[in-house]
């Protein structure tokens, strides 16, 4: 009997997706509270390598051994002490006995463009002198670097740091938006028009992408202030495991994202948030804490590498450190994304139940029934 | 048309709708009246699928009501809501554009809306910036953008003064015109009786009445009569078999069977002048009484 055209076109669920997750996008990346904080926790980082930097390399001059012409690659430069010995087993013992921070040898087979010559370590890569030569020479070490240095308890309490914050600023973001809609009744007039998970769906790919892409700004900050502070060694030594980083993060994001938006459901006001998030914040603060206490304790971190929560940060820890073998973070991987699946599915059953009931708080086995 | 049948609703052990049943016409506005906690709202939400019924069944052009075709209503819930911060104009076009409209179809309908309901000036203010009023009418837009092909609007005449009633009201009629069903709930049965095609009366989870209003009041009509005449109208109450209820002069409204009716007016005809003389039909307020009692 109608006899308008209908402009409706049947909205695919991708779509409908798209559309939630690109105003949970925009609105957010509007908010000037947003903007100032991401400003300043790109600052901070980026400021925080400098700074460290700074500070650690105005000390005395650095004394090495080198055998032979090898110590020619060191003539003018003047923060180098160099002592000569004859042979490279002399060089090795002075290094081995701390006289020296690293020796110099001559490299017999170097290939024509590299560097002639070696450098020689006990534990750790002379950064600085490595980069007082011109081409970075081949790096010999002549132990394998113990877990506890305090550049490892750093870059773990960076990951830890990170994903604290942003789990918790991009979770609570989610839980905010399901509240609002919950509170102001707007989800009445959604949900005539999208299904409840289409809903979630939109909310958790926007939010996962928000924070993704923070974190990948911090990262280019962070490797930035590397470079500029001619820190590239480090850089690549970190590379690989802040790769790993934001590839676990974005997996685990998404299984924190549904746990943020389900437990916000089951309350109908802002002020009531608070207690239902409590048991998703300690989720979010136990690998932070785990990591500042426990970040020497291999089998600690061992543990944490593979609990879904807590792999986020625990990996890419034992990766920068080493101790991971090559397959692990892809059982690590697997297992976060197992269990995200899960959760995920749990999360939706119980945002699907509760986006309606509104007044008191909703039970969670109630919620679960439906 | 929008059928609902034998709708029944229960919270708990209260029974909060009792084998609910009625239609909505294509083209026709629908009042929907109640007291408070009658069972509008509750109605209205199980229409829209945002609630389950225990029992009955809610038809569009004879076949079960579904998702699909819900998505082709306008609703607009009791509880107003939108989102606060976000602009005008920007919220209608995202929620036509998830009801499947185009972008710019939605941007383009979303700015004739406003101009119609003149609120166009407040396009780009975020919500929480407008009036109650101003809000209110955004809350109508929301409902009316995506060009809906059925409506169901709870209160939209809540808040409003005078001047956006009538507003509202042109823009609901037109829509009405074009052969949409409308359902509007009202505590303000002086406007449902003004504009409503039918009416539906609701009490206690049932319903009371229902039909066009002109039906309506014919039934509710009674035995009462006025006259009007053009000099003292004292000699009526002399008459036999005949009841003065109210008596002013010239005026008088009585209650007699249509012979007694009809001696008076002969009576009249007779003394003087004959002004007025007709059935005295009951206002929806007094029919709502009534048959709410």
């Amino acid at each position: 009997m109608t006899t308008t055209v209908s402009p409706h076109s049947a909205l695919t669920t991708r779509a409908a997706v798209g559309l939630v997750a690109s105003r949970e996008i925009s609105s957010k990346v509007r908010s000037k509270s947003f903007q100032i904080s991401t400003a300043i926790l790109v600052v901070l980082v980026a400021a925080g390598i400098i700074i460290a930097n700074l500070l650690s390399s105005s000390g005395d001059a650095t004394r090495i051994a080198a055998v032979g012409d090898a110590a020619d690659s060191f003539v003018g430069i003047e923060s180098v002490e160099v002592e000569a010995v004859s042979t490279v087993a002399q060089a090795e013992q002075l290094v081995l006995d701390g006289e020296v921070e690293a020796a110099v040898v001559p490299l017999v087979d170097a290939e024509p463009g590299t560097p002639a010559v070696e450098i020689i370590a006990l534990d750790a890569t002379p950064v600085s002198l490595v980069q007082a030569l011109s081409i970075a020479p081949e790096v010999r070490l002549l132990q394998e670097a113990p877990v506890d240095s305090g550049l490892g308890f750093l870059i773990a309490f960076g990951f830890g740091i990170v994903f604290f914050t942003a789990a918790i600023t991009f979770g609570g973001t989610i839980a905010q938006s399901v509240v609002e809609e919950k509170q102001t009744r707007i989800v009445e007039i959604l949900l005539t028009a999208v299904p409840a998970r289409a809903l979630l769906a939109g909310k958790v790919v926007g939010n996962s992408a928000l924070a993704l892409g923070q974190i990948v700004l911090i990262a280019i900050a962070a490797a930035l202030a590397l470079m500029l502070t001619g820190q590239d060694v480090l850089l690549s030594d970190l590379g690989p495991a802040a790769v790993w980083f934001i590839v676990f993060f974005a997996v685990g994001f998404v299984l924190l994202a549904a746990m943020f938006a389900a437990s916000a459901s089951l309350v109908s006001r802002m002020e009531d948030t608070g207690s239902v998030l409590q048991p998703v914040m300690w989720l979010v603060m136990l690998p932070y804490f785990l990591i500042i206490f426990f970040y020497d304790n291999e089998v600690v971190v061992g543990i944490m590498s593979y609990v879904p929560f807590s792999s986020p940060v625990g990996m890419p820890t034992r990766i920068f450190l080493g101790e991971a073998l090559w397959w692990e973070p892809y059982l690590s991987l697997a297992l976060l994304a197992a269990s995200a699946v899960v959760i995920v599915a749990i999360g939706a059953r119980i945002y699907e139940n509760s986006l309606l009931r509104t007044g008191g708080r909703v039970k969670l086995g109630e919620a679960l029934r439906g | 048309m929008l059928t609902i049948s034998n709708v029944t609703k229960h919270y708990g052990e209260r029974r909060v709708l009792d084998d609910v049943s009625f239609e909505v016409g294509r083209g026709r506005l629908t009042g929907f009246v109640g007291g408070n906690g009658a069972g509008k709202t509750t109605t209205m939400r199980i229409i829209l699928g945002v609630l389950a019924a225990d029992s009955g069944s809610i038809d569009l052009d004879g076949s079960p009501l579904t998702r699909e075709g819900r998505r082709r209503f306008g609703y607009m819930p009791e509880e107003r809501g939108l989102y606060p911060k976000m602009k005008v104009h920007e919220q209608l076009v995202y929620l036509a554009r998830l009801r499947g409209m185009r972008s710019a179809v939605a941007a383009e309908k979303a700015d004739e809306l406003l101009e119609r309901l003149e609120l166009h000036e407040r396009r780009d203010e975020p919500i929480e910036k407008l009036s109650l009023g101003n809000q209110q009418r955004a809350q109508i837009a929301a409902a009316l953008v995506h060009e809906p092909e059925e409506l169901v609007l709870d209160e939209p005449f809540s808040g409003l003064d005078p001047m956006a009633v009538e507003t509202v009201l042109g823009v609901l009629s037109e829509r009405a015109a074009r052969g949409v069903p409308v359902l509007f709930s009202s505590h303000q049965l002086d406007v449902v009786e003004r504009l409503c095609d039918d009416i539906v009366v609701i009490a206690d989870g049932a319903i009371r009445a229902a039909g066009t209003r002109e039906a309506l009041r014919e039934a509710n009509s009674g035995s009462q009569w006025e006259l009007q005449v053009g000099d003292d109208a004292a000699w009526v109450r002399s008459m036999p078999d005949i009841e003065v209820v109210e008596f002013d002069g010239s005026y008088v409204l009585f209650e007699a069977d249509a012979r007694g009716a009809q001696s008076v007016v002969q009576q009249a005809a007779q003394r003087g002048e004959v002004h007025r003389f007709a059935p005295r039909r009951p206002t929806l307020t007094e029919i709502f009484r009534e048959v709410v009692q």
